[in-house]
């Protein structure tokens, strides 16, 4: 019985060395994931990024390329430089990624949509204004062949 | 009619034909390049382009100038394309029966995992030349749409037959075989 148990502990005890090197190695490892890759690359044959080509089958071997690096403890830049040699730097998907920062592109890509949410909200302001100062029906106005005159002219801008 | 040219309005219009711009340009800009088959229709033959690729196996360059004088099948691939592992078995036996009579079948992979390509080759047992085009930039230039492609290219380097899809037997008797008994 304490035989039994003597090797019980050491099987524990050889299992807990064994365990500490990968633990260790793991610790070590540079904490990425699919999600966070497939966001900032092109899936370079559908022309989408990777994140959205679920079913093309060169996005399916692109994301098993990516889990065998992560699993090989790459890191994220690491990924991506290794995603730059097979596919060409096409394949990263976000903008100034392709070491082109000082394109005007890159900075085009942020200002062109953050204008047109201003502008749309410019929009939206300006009609609800004047939704707001339109006459309501039935309210007291200028009565009289003067005053529908007035409101025709005020009408047609003449 | 003032009501029209108030800034507003005229705003919404440049808005709209910039859309309507884009749109078109867009649409112009994704349309294939079918200038190959107007050719071959017209019965003539336009030069096949240019270019210079690493060998898949990672010795070394090749371009298809290499290869001036000899019919050339090239094959555009890769190994996640479904319908390329049905047309492979077939590439190889043609190529066999090519290189005896001044022929080769070329394959370009594109678009691809060069290890998975690698593996793609080993599998099918494949011994022609096969070189990589990992961003994918001879699509522009033949015009590719999808996978598999492929381009008979004659001994002077002139396209002179186009499958978009599979190669079969037919098509390679029919077309290839005779391009062999051109001369330059």
């Amino acid at each position: 019985m304490r035989g039994a148990l003597a090797g019980a502990q050491l099987k524990a005890a050889l299992a807990a060395a064994l365990a500490l090197p990968t633990a260790a190695l793991a610790a070590d490892c540079p904490q990425t994931t699919l999600g966070d890759v497939e966001d900032e690359v092109m899936c370079s044959i559908c022309g989408t990024p990777l994140g959205l080509a679920s079913e093309a089958p060169q996005a399916q071997r692109e994301r098993a390329y990516i889990e065998r690096l992560i699993a090989d403890c790459r890191s994220k830049d690491e990924i991506k430089r290794a995603l730059v040699a097979q596919f060409g730097e096409s394949v990263l998907a976000l903008p100034g990624d392709a070491g082109d920062d000082n394109g005007i592109e890159d900075t085009l890509v942020y200002v062109i949509p953050a204008l047109g949410i201003v502008l749309a909200g410019a929009g939206i302001a300006f009609a609800a204004t004047r939704w707001r100062r339109r006459p309501k029906p039935g309210t007291a106005g200028p009565t009289g062949d003067s005053g529908r005159v007035d409101l025709d002219m005020e009408r047609y801008d003449l | 009619m003032r009501r029209l040219l108030a800034p507003i309005p005229i705003a919404v219009l440049a808005v709209v034909v910039a859309l309507v711009a884009l749109l078109a340009y867009g649409l112009a800009s994704n349309e294939p390049d079918r200038g190959v088959e107007q050719a071959l229709v017209a019965g003539g033959r336009e030069p096949a382009p240019e270019f210079e690729l690493p060998r898949l196996s990672g010795g070394g360059t090749a371009s298809l100038a290499d290869y001036r004088g000899k019919v050339v099948v090239l094959n555009f691939w890769a190994s996640w394309c479904g319908p390329c592992k049905v047309e492979s078995p077939l590439l190889q036996r043609w190529h066999e029966r090519l290189v005896k009579r001044g022929g080769l079948v070329l394959g370009v992979d594109v678009q691809d995992i060069s290890d998975d390509a690698r593996a793609f080759v080993n599998e099918y047992g494949l011994t022609y030349p096969m070189l990589r085009d990992g961003p994918g930039d001879l699509r522009d230039d033949f015009g590719i749409l999808g996978l598999p492609e492929s381009f008979v290219i004659d001994r002077r380097g002139r396209i002179a037959a186009v499958v978009r899809g599979v190669v079969d037997d037919a098509f390679m008797r029919e077309r290839v075989a005779p391009l062999l008994r051109e001369r330059t």
